[in-house]
This record gives C-alpha cells, sequence and structure tokens, in this order.
C-alpha cells in the first residue's frame, strides 16, 4: 500500500499533487462559502480556452530541444500587430458581412488578424530559431532576455507605429498606441459566443473550447506525422537522431517557429476571450504564466505533450480563478490571488529547473 | 603588430566603446549642461555602485550574474521597515539596519547557494525566477503577515484597515542620507581609533602567540596615524573637514595629490633606500598624467562641473571599501578556491576544494554585499516603494556590469565603476534625449529599458555562442584540440552524453 503511494507519487510528481490538493481545498472552501459554483465552472471553462493555445506553444519547443520557451512574447507581439492592423481597418466589421451575421464579420476579422500575426510571426520565429540554434545548451536564460528584450523594443515602435484609428491611440494629441485596447468594437468575444450554451447560470463557450481542441488536434497530429516524430527524435538525442540522417538544426527550426506561430494565434485568442488587447509591458510575463501551466501539467524541460497542456492549463487556471473570489472572503479588495500566481507559477519553474539540472546542459 | 594589438584591445573593449559613443550622442541630444548631467551621475554612482560591485564575487565563482541579488535587497528592505517601524534614526539607525539585514541575507544567501548547487549550469535562469518567486513571498509578508498575523500597530505605515505595509515609506525623516552625511571629520576619527585598535591588537595576538614583534614599524605606525589625528585639530583643517560633502574639484586635486606623493615616496624608497631597480619610465608616466589631469581641472567647462559637484564622502568611501575587499578576498585562500571553482568544477574537486561550499559561501558574500548595497541606495534615495524598490535591482545591476564590458564569466571593480558610469549617463540622459528628438520622453525611457534588456540578452547569448564554439559546455577535462579534430558531432556527443 505504501509503497503503491509511493509509485503513484513518483508517476504524478509531488508538485502536480499538490497543486491538485490546493485546488480542491479552493474547491471546497468556495463550496463552503456558498459560491455559485457553476458560474465559477463557467469560468474554469473560458479560461482554460483562453490561455490554452499560449500554453500549447510549449510543446513544439520543448520536443524539438529547445526547452521551456520563455521568449514566446516572440510571437505574441506578432499576433498582437495582426489584431491592431484588424482594429486599424476595421476588418471586423466589413458592412457586407455584417448584414449576413455579425458573429460572421468578427470570425472574419480574427482570422485576418490570425493569419498576419502567423506570417509575422514565422518571420520573426525563423530569426529567433537561427539565435537559438547558436546559443544550444543555454536556450532558457538566452530566451527569456530576448524575451524581454523584444517587449522593449516594441514599447518604442508601440509609440511611433503610425496607427490612426481612434480606438488605438491615445486622445487629446497624446502619443502612440494605447495601453489596453478594447475590442468591444471589433472581435471581442468572438469564439467565446460561437455556439455558447447557457445553462443556469454555467456557460459553456463552445467555439472557443473547439478552437482550442482544434488547434491541439492540429499540434497532435503534426507530432504524429513524419516530420514531427524526427523533430521529437532530435529534441530527445540529438546525436542519435544526427546518426539517423535528421537534419537536427533544421528540426530545431521547425518546432521553434511552430512555437512562435502558436503564440501568435495564442494571445489573439487570449485577447478576444479578455476583450483587451495588452500592449507594452502587458504581455512581459506570459511566458512565465505559460511554462508554469504546462509544467504543472506535468512536463519537463524535455518532455511536454498535448495532454500536459489540457491538464496543465486547467489546473493552474482554475486555481487562478478561485483563487480570487476565495481570498477575497478572507480579505476583501486584497490582492492575494496576484500574490498566489507569483509563489506558485514562479515555484514550479525552480522546481523542474533544480529537477532536470535545467536545460542548460553541463 | 602592435598594431594588431591594438586593434583587438579596440575589439575587446566593444561593448564599452559603443555605449561610450551613445551615451555622447545622447548627452548631445538632450541638450542639457554638463553640470546637471554630472551632478545627477554622481549621485547615482554613489547609489548604485554598491550594488553593481555586490556582483562581483558570484562571476568569478562562476555562478554566472547573479540575479539573486534581489532577495538581499528584500533583506534590506525588511530590516528597513522594522527600523522604521520601531523609531530608529540617523546613521544609528542605519547601522542597525545594516545589522539587522545582515544576518537575514546570511540565511537567504545561504538558501539561495543551496537552490543553485541543485541547478548548476542555469544559475542565472533559476536566480530571476527565484526573483519573482520571492517576490511572491516578500509581498505576501508585507500585504498579509505584518498586520495580519503579525500585529502592528502603526497608522503611519500601515494600511487603514491594519492589515498591510502602505506603498511608500517616507524616509525623510528616519534614515535619509543618514550615511551621506556623515561628516568626514568623524570618519578621520574613528578611521584613527581603528588604526590605533588594529595596532595594538595585532601586536598582542603576536605577543599571545609568542611571535617577534616589531616594535619600531608598530611605532611609527601609531605617531602617523597620531600625527594625521592631530591635524584635525588645526582649526582650518577642521573646519574643512566638519563638511560631510567634498567638493569634486577638492576630490580631485586630493587624489592627484595623493597619487603624486605616493609614486614619489614608492620611487625614492626602491630606488634609494633599498637600490633595486624601478621603473622610471613608469613612475615619470603616472606622474605626468596625474600633472595633466590636474592642468584639466583649468579648463572653464571642466572647472564649472567640478565645483558644482558635491561627494558624499561616507558612501564614496564605502564603495572604494568593496572594491578594496573584492580585491584582497580574490587574494586569500578562499578566493583562489572561488576562481578554481569558477574556472572548473572538475578541476577544483579533483584539487579537493568543496565546490558547493565555496558556491554557497559567494552567494551569502553577495547577498549581503547586496543588502547593504540597497541600503545605501534607500538612504540617498529617501523613499523606499514597499513594493517596488527592489524589483529592478538585479536588472539594472547586472546591465550596468555588462556595459562596463564585463561578461559571464569575467568582472572586474574597474569594469563595474565604468559600467555604472556609462549606464547610468544613459539613465538620466535617454528620456531628456527622447523628449528633444521625437517631443516624447517615453520613448527615451523605452529605449533605456529596451538597452538594459539588450544589453543582457546580448551578453547571454555571446556567452553561449563562445560555449557552443569552444566545442560544448562539458568538454573541460577534455583537451580542446580533441574536440576540434573530432568536429561537431564528437562534441555534442560529449555534450550530450552528460545532459540531464
Amino acid at each position: 500500500m505504501r509503497d503503491n503511494a509511493k509509485v503513484l507519487v513518483r508517476q504524478v510528481g509531488l508538485p502536480r499533487i499538490i497543486i491538485a490538493g490546493f485546488f480542491l481545498l479552493l474547491l471546497v472552501a468556495a463550496g463552503g462559502f456558498q459560491m455559485d459554483l457553476l458560474q465559477l465552472c463557467s469560468d474554469f471553462l473560458r479560461r482554460w480556452g483562453m490561455y490554452g493555445v499560449l500554453v500549447l506553444a510549449m510543446v513544439p519547443a520543448v520536443q524539438c530541444g529547445i526547452g521551456l520557451n520563455f521568449g514566446i512574447s516572440m510571437g505574441i507581439v506578432g499576433g498582437l500587430l495582426g489584431g491592431l492592423i484588424v482594429v486599424e481597418f476595421r476588418l471586423a466589421n466589413i458592412p457586407a458581412l455584417v448584414a449576413v451575421h455579425p458573429l460572421l464579420a468578427q470570425w472574419v476579422g480574427i482570422l485576418i488578424a490570425i493569419l498576419i500575426g502567423v506570417v509575422l510571426a514565422a518571420g520573426i520565429g525563423w530569426l529567433y530559431a537561427l539565435l537559438l540554434n547558436r546559443v544550444k545548451g543555454s536556450e532558457m536564460t538566452v530566451t527569456t532576455y530576448v524575451g524581454f528584450s523584444i517587449i522593449a523594443f516594441m514599447n518604442i515602435l508601440w509609440t511611433i507605429l503610425p496607427f490612426q484609428s481612434g480606438e488605438l491611440i491615445y486622445p487629446n494629441a497624446g502619443q502612440g498606441l494605447r495601453n489596453t485596447i478594447s475590442l468591444a468594437d471589433s472581435y471581442s468575444g468572438v469564439m467565446n459566443n460561437t455556439f455558447a450554451i447557457t445553462i443556469g447560470s454555467l456557460t459553456i463557450p463552445t467555439g472557443l473550447l473547439l478552437f482550442f481542441f482544434l488547434m491541439c488536434l492540429l499540434v497532435w497530429l503534426f507530432m504524429r506525422s513524419k516530420t514531427g516524430e524526427a523533430m521529437s527524435a532530435a529534441g530527445a538525442n540529438p546525436n542519435f537522431a544526427r546518426a539517423n540522417g535528421i537534419n537536427v538544426n533544421r528540426m530545431r527550426l521547425v518546432g521553434t517557429i511552430l512555437s512562435t506561430v502558436l503564440a501568435a494565434v495564442g494571445i489573439l485568442v487570449y485577447a478576444q476571450g479578455f476583450g483587451f488587447m495588452q500592449l507594452y509591458n502587458g504581455p512581459m510575463m506570459m511566458g512565465f504564466t505559460s511554462v508554469a501551466a504546462v509544467l504543472i501539467g506535468g512536463a519537463s524541460p524535455r518532455k511536454a505533450r498535448i495532454s500536459h497542456v489540457l491538464i496543465g492549463t486547467f489546473l493552474f487556471q482554475s486555481i487562478m480563478a478561485l483563487a480570487l473570489p476565495v481570498a477575497n472572503q478572507f480579505i476583501p479588495e486584497s490582492n492575494l490571488s496576484e500574490v498566489m500566481r507569483l509563489i506558485i507559477s514562479n515555484g514550479i519553474i525552480i522546481y523542474a529547473l533544480t529537477q532536470t539540472g535545467g536545460g542548460d546542459r553541463e | 603588430m602592435n598594431k594588431r594589438k591594438i586593434m583587438d584591445q579596440l575589439f575587446e573593449q566593444k561593448v564599452v566603446i559603443l555605449f561610450v559613443i551613445l551615451c555622447v550622442l545622447t548627452i548631445i541630444a538632450s541638450k542639457q549642461p554638463l553640470t546637471f548631467v554630472a551632478n545627477e551621475l554622481f549621485t547615482r554612482i554613489a547609489r548604485n555602485s554598491f550594488l553593481v560591485l555586490a556582483l562581483i564575487i558570484p562571476v568569478l565563482a562562476g555562478m554566472g550574474l547573479n540575479f539573486g541579488i534581489v532577495i538581499g535587497a528584500m533583506a534590506a528592505q525588511i530590516a528597513v521597515f522594522l527600523t522604521t517601524h520601531w523609531g530608529f534614526v540617523g546613521i544609528g539607525g542605519f547601522l542597525l539596519t545594516a545589522l539587522l539585514a545582515t544576518p537575514m541575507a546570511v540565511f537567504f544567501g545561504f538558501l539561495v547557494g543551496k537552490l543553485f548547487n541543485k541547478a548548476k549550469g542555469s544559475e542565472m535562469i533559476c536566480g530571476l525566477v527565484l526573483g519573482y518567486f520571492a517576490d511572491g513571498l516578500y509581498q505576501l509578508l508585507f500585504l498579509f503577515i505584518f498586520g495580519g498575523v503579525i500585529p502592528i500597530n502603526n497608522p503611519k505605515l500601515m494600511i487603514a484597515t491594519g492589515v498591510g505595509v502602505k506603498n511608500t515609506i517616507d524616509l525623510k525623516d528616519t534614515i535619509k542620507y543618514s550615511l551621506d552625511t556623515v561628516p568626514m571629520l568623524t570618519i578621520v576619527e574613528i578611521g584613527f581609533y581603528i588604526v590605533v585598535a588594529a595596532i595594538v591588537l595585532s601586536a598582542l595576538i603576536k605577543l599571545i602567540q609568542k611571535q617577534p614583534v616589531n616594535w619600531k614599524k608598530s611605532l611609527i605606525s601609531l605617531v602617523v596615524a597620531g600625527a594625521v589625528y592631530a591635524v584635525t585639530f588645526i582649526p582650518a583643517v577642521e573646519s574643512f573637514l566638519a563638511a560631510d560633502r567634498l567638493l569634486l574639484l577638492w576630490a580631485v586635486e586630493l587624489w592627484i595629490a595623493i597619487v603624486l606623493v605616493w609614486q614619489i615616496a614608492k620611487f625614492l624608497w626602491l630606488k634609494v633606500i633599498r637600490k633595486e631597480d624601478v621603473n622610471v619610465k613608469r613612475t615619470l608616466a603616472i606622474c605626468v598624467a596625474a600633472v595633466l589631469v590636474y592642468a584639466i581641472t583649468y579648463i572653464p567647462a571642466v572647472y564649472e562641473i567640478l565645483i558644482y559637484v558635491r561627494l558624499p564622502v561616507m558612501t564614496y568611501l564605502c564603495i572604494a571599501g568593496l572594491c578594496l575587499f573584492n580585491t584582497v578576498l580574490m587574494r586569500t585562500r578562499l578566493g583562489q578556491n572561488m576562481r578554481t571553482v569558477g574556472q572548473s568544477r572538475v578541476v577544483a574537486n579533483a584539487a579537493g576544494i568543496n565546490v558547493d561550499r565555496t558556491r554557497i559561501t559567494a552567494m551569502i558574500f553577495s547577498t549581503v554585499l547586496a543588502s547593504w548595497g540597497q541600503l545605501i541606495f534607500l538612504q540617498n534615495v529617501g523613499t523606499f516603494s514597499t513594493y517596488g524598490a527592489h524589483t529592478q535591482v538585479g536588472q539594472f545591476a547586472i546591465a550596468a556590469l555588462l556595459v562596463g564590458g564585463a561578461s559571464v564569466q569575467k568582472a572586474t571593480n574597474k569594469q563595474a565603476i565604468l559600467g555604472v558610469v556609462l549606464f547610468h549617463t544613459l539613465f538620466i540622459v535617454a528620456p531628456l534625449a527622447g523628449k528633444e528628438l521625437f517631443g516624447n520622453a517615453m520613448i527615451g525611457e523605452y529605449f533605456r529599458v529596451f538597452v538594459s534588456y539588450g544589453v543582457i540578452a546580448l551578453a547571454l547569448a555571446m556567452h553561449a555562442w563562445k560555449k557552443v564554439a569552444k566545442v560544448g559546455p562539458s568538454t573541460e577535462f577534455a583537451p580542446a584540440s580533441a574536440g576540434a579534430l573530432g568536429g561537431g558531432s564528437s562534441a555534442s556527443a560529449a555534450s550530450g552524453g552528460t545532459a540531464g
């Protein structure tokens, strides 16, 4: 019995058991405070879909061997640019399409945004991958700071890019794009509202979840393809892969680009669910949140699967969704949940780093 | 041949040169008077140098850029909060704060060192994430435990509800400028007592250990110390020393005088008394340089700056003391061990050095020094942003060190100070230049932040690049030529074999 428990702990991992236990504790507390559990459940589902694609971006990165990709902000800025262009040219409000159905027009808008984002992210990701192929063994340290740098660089660009739309730039002759851009008049909630099912206080954002699962399915299919298998082999054991005639650098290139592209898609999914696009330092720590989520799901800097993404995102985001109302019961108007986010997400990353000796090979 | 050597030197210093050019251009673009820039700059040197110098020891111990100094800063801030709450003021309060912060920093440093030993090779990313993690715990402490668990009844510091500390704490009436304003007279006095105590103690220890005591030397030292102390009783000198700030002009003159006297005395001592060979050219060159520097002070523009800027003496002495400490430490056995560990853990282990313990010691040193550095920073700024003061400490200190030409594996005092000068010049003028050039101060501000992230990213990438070019990180004990002959695949075979 004891041995069974030990095996279970080793298989599932101590931090996951702790975090899952914490989640249940919060859930019980929420029940104890007589909160609307169904509404909380809708919150879980909404956040699951919103953050899912961003976390999914970790899978190709880890599998191709670059480790946890703290630098998904490289893709995020691409996605944000796509989103901005759509708002600027009002592509989510094309009258002919709105006449058919407003949601259709919004879908066209966000798909154009995603398309632009993907193209940009592919370009950025390619350059990024070239860099990462030269710093093998220290990818995580480098990606973190390259990610920060691009955010800081984009801060300059956000101030000087020649966008005109009143929704985007600061009013009263201010300079540059706004910090937070409302998407209420463009594609806010387009995925959430598609086929949404409401039962009492439970809302299931069917469109959002379908899109998330579709993305998961695409990545899963890619991983099962010949290229995907080769990529995983290159990441797991570069020398073995090389001996088998796999071009390791090329595989890393594919994985990095895919990860960056997924990040671009992910930020747009996030933005439409949130209803706002956050520029400037908004996406700075998104890499950390995503890394933490996939680690909570059971991934390591060497191995990540779709199931890790699904479990991790759900657990992490549900805790975040629960933490705020529960913490408010103890100390009203506190940001205890924010503190908890810092501790949990960074704690799990440190744990992962110490477990494997980090991504830096020594 | 010589020309090529110069070119190589220049290439080594490319980061520094780039930033010198950048600084000059931004100063010109900002259209600010040099007196303003210089004054701000010397304030910032006093504020930040200590923190940057605290980074050097871990670099030499091979632990890379210590992002964990954030945790030292947190120790200092906890101490500042407590002493402010208890109502200690002035230099006494400052010293008590330092005394309180030190054991905390030692403890934190020990924990960080333990953690880094578990994540060898990825200390930097681990330290960075650890900083964020510790920030969470810090917020937990300041927002909920202070007032929530530990009752603290102080409406000036606590939020109206009584749980959680306010956003900013004003140190104006407590420890603001407490270190900066220690009068020179006090410093000389304390210095005198320390010297006397040191001489007497060393003589006593030698007596107890039954070693011969050099009475003549001790007596001469005592007389010299006494004479220096006696000089302070001359009214003119006394009134000069009563101030707590030193005019930059006097500081420069004093420094030139010391250099000249030192060089001439050394020359005479070696040549006339010891009759040894001395490098006459070198002595002469230094003397000429000193005189030239003195001549420069007569240029109106320079003179204007020199009579405008006033230096906080004690703070600068602390910084000089830390530089000295870093140098002296590296000459001790512990310092040598750190260096060996930094060069190769395998070799160090083979030489019988306890690698893990040496690394922990390095982290403790760095964390304690960082906590003192943060105290110096806070007493100079005068307002303590409870939840923000520590967040950028590691970031800016590391960027400054790198701008000075340091790398992940090599850092010196000179690079640290030079880095502080360059980085903070940019800090001061970039927003102003942004305003002049683009009509928007934020652009300059963003540019500055971009530089601070960018320079770190660049340094890390270049370090990693070099590591790969050197044929894998784990071939420390394999001869480099073997790796080169074997080509790329054998190299990564070596690194792959030890992965994970």
